[in-house]
């Protein structure tokens, strides 16, 4: 699969090139490494053409089967290139492609199938069309009777699923970047669909329209900030490639004002993403104001594919450094899981509450990576891995949870849930008991691997740090579960839909990997640490 | 510092140049008064209207900006490419080849839904 048709072609390049006087030496570009991306970014554009050419009312099951199937293939491609023996071979930690553009090592790989997954149970949800959360005619605005008309018509924006799809690979591209420009690509590539996608919901399009507003200005800063960040290093080191900059830190001690500022800027870029304090304000605004599967998509395949980003950088550009980030990422580590548990207890909008929570995580996953050890990069990959497939299941419940005018997303509707509807309110206890970190969920398990690897580092005022917020945490989550079962229903409440194929798949692959993950997590964690024990290449 | 010398005296020289023709533009020239010189510039003289309660505007300038700005950057690359095409050789070819194809990829689609109608 790998490797083979690759060099064969390089030579054929090479002979070509070096007929002509002062040839540019051409880079490698292995095809089979890069499968999985060009597989995505293929489909998405195919489906722009389908856009283009296909009658309209064929054009979303044709989106969606090419949508799933892209993502499918992608995944199975990942797996392949993960077994290769071509890519791994004698013990290599793993091969770089483009010339040493895009890394394909353990980590990078464990990262980009976890990213496909849940991409795919996104579109699941972005596909269920029964109470489509997006909006008939984006360009009309809110009131207007030509929205009237779009929604009587029945018309739907499917460029929804071609804009997953770059986001998507943009996210796969985005861990895998071994250099600074690459990264930067990858990191536009998957920010400007996201915000577009986030001013398309149906309901509320005045609130979804300020949360994209809110993200395209807060990314594109933050984008500045990564963009200034990496001329700071180019500065420095002369170089925009990891290994390079990771080389030139080690023997160079001169230039070091350029060195921490690159540092400081790229760190702020990427933890931007992630949403850690004191980066986070955009975060609730946008996940309440976006469409709910679009939410899904954010939080978790963005959440997944930033830490795979930030761990790529810190472990292999800055990792001679540790002394001197973890100082500033420790503070910014506490801040995010004390800010985001303590905030979350004062919310009353459902999916706010979850973006706090998530701002939450984001800190227990940091504790994974100022460990700073391999144990540290595993118990962060299975902490993605976790949180990603949680929290696709709890919007995916909050999806079903509907008053007339769409989901309804105020607390005080939830109330009494549990007796209305027991098996939904019971899902949806259960993620949040993951969320918390309850023995017997992926939560509980997650959160005492990164612990337990941020002790062996010595990290223990973090740790006691990181309990003290989840018991925090554990407060609002158990709140909910209280308001949903021992509070009277709230008179005309909300209807909980059945679920369908899509939103049913979404639920039940969410709360089984939730379970499994929390009584036989093995499998998992030691896929984790079999991927985490070779580091990125460099 | 020396390497930088001549961009620091072109900067002044620019600077100059610019505060001068205006310093002496508002001297010398001659002053008609006209209320459209005094509304906001917009691709023309007459400001797109905004339609009372915040209906429906035109967006034909923006869509034609889009699209100029996407074929402007496909030339940025085409232009490198045209002047190193001998040494890059095949492998340049195929990869300006791939390259094109994803931009017509986006022209068709904005042909197909219209995007090429002024009205």
């Amino acid at each position: 699969m790998t490797g083979t048709a690759a060099p064969a072609a390089l030579a054929a390049h090479a002979t070509l090139a070096a007929s002509a006087p002062g040839a540019i030496s051409a880079p490698p570009i292995e095809y089979s490494q890069l499968g999985p991306m060009l597989v995505v970014f293929g489909a998405a554009i195919v489906g722009v053409l389908v856009e283009a050419f296909a009658p309209r009312p064929a054009r979303r099951g044709t989106q969606l089967a090419l949508s799933l199937g892209g993502l499918a293939a992608a995944f199975v491609w990942t797996v392949v290139i993960a077994a290769s023996r071509q890519v791994f071979a004698n013990g290599s930690p793993g091969h770089t492609a483009i010339g040493g553009a895009v890394g394909v090592d353990r980590p990078t790989l464990f990262i980009q199938g976890t990213i496909v997954v849940l991409a795919f149970i996104s579109v699941l949800l972005i596909g269920d069309t029964r109470f489509s959360p997006f909006v008939a005619q984006a360009a009309a605005p809110p009131g207007a009777t030509a929205e009237q008309e779009g929604l009587a018509a029945g018309a739907m924006h499917t460029e929804i699923f071609p804009l997953t799809l770059f986001a998507v690979g943009g996210m796969m591209l985005f861990p895998a970047a071994n250099d600074l420009l690459t990264m930067f690509v990858a990191l536009e590539v998957l920010s400007l669909p996201l915000y577009l996608l986030c001013g398309l919901a149906r309901r509320r399009r005045l609130l979804s329209h300020e949360a994209a507003m809110k993200y395209f200005l807060l990314g594109a800063f933050s984008s500045a900030f990564f963009l200034f960040g990496i001329a700071m290093l180019y500065g420095f080191s002369g170089s925009v490639s990891l290994a390079a900059i990771a080389s030139t830190a080690a023997s160079n001690t001169s230039n070091s004002t350029l060195l921490f500022a690159g540092i400081a800027l790229t760190g702020l870029g990427l933890l931007f993403k992630i949403g850690a304090v004191p980066f986070h304000s955009w975060k609730p605004d946008v996940y309440q104001g976006a469409p709910t599967p679009v939410t899904a998509l954010m939080a978790s395949c963005t959440v997944v594919s930033a830490f795979g980003a930030l761990l790529r950088v810190f472990y292999v550009a800055f990792g001679n450094l540790t002394w001197d980030w973890r100082p500033a990422l420790w503070v910014i580590a506490v801040l995010t899981m004390v800010v985001g548990a303590v905030i979350a207890i004062t919310q009353t909008d459902v999916k706010r509450l979850l973006a706090y929570s998530s701002i939450a995580h984001a800190g227990f996953v940091l504790t994974g990576v100022l460990a700073v050890s391999t144990a540290g990069l595993s118990s962060a990959l299975f902490y993605l891995v976790a949180y990603g497939f949680t929290t696709v299941g709890a919007f995916a419940v909050i999806t079903l949870v509907r008053d007339p005018g769409g989901e309804a997303d105020h607390l005080s509707r939830w109330a009494g849930l549990g007796r209305r509807s027991p098996v939904v309110a019971g899902i949806f206890a259960f993620f949040l008991l993951a969320f918390a970190g309850i023995p017997l969920t992926s939560g509980f398990t997650g959160k005492f691997a990164v612990f337990q690897a941020a002790i062996a580092s010595g990290e223990t005022a973090l740790v006691i740090v990181g309990v003290l917020s989840s018991a925090i945490a554990a407060f609002f989550y158990v709140r909910v579960i209280v308001l949903m079962f021992f509070s009277d229903p709230v008179p005309d409440g909300p209807e909980v839909v059945l679920p369908n194929v899509f939103s049913g798949t979404a639920v039940g692959v969410g709360a089984a990997v939730t379970l499994l993950l929390g009584i036989a997590p093995q499998p998992v964690l030691s896929l984790a640490s079999h991927a985490a024990n070779q580091l990125f290449v460099g | 510092m020396r390497l930088y010398l001549p961009i620091f005296i072109l900067a002044l020289l620019g600077f100059g140049f610019a505060s001068f023709s205006v310093f002496m533009g508002t001297r010398l020239g001659p002053k008609r008064w006209n209320r459209a010189k005094l509304e906001s510039y917009e691709s023309g003289i007459e400001p797109t209207p905004h339609p009372p309660g915040g209906g429906r505007i035109p967006v034909k300038y923006y869509v034609t900006a889009m699209l100029f700005i996407v074929f402007d950057i496909e030339i940025i690359f085409l232009y490198p490419w045209a002047v190193t095409f001998n040494k890059l050789g095949a492998f340049g070819l195929v990869e300006m080849v791939t390259f094109v194809i994803t931009v017509l990829v986006a022209y068709a689609y904005v042909w197909r839904r219209g995007g090429l109608e002024w009205d």
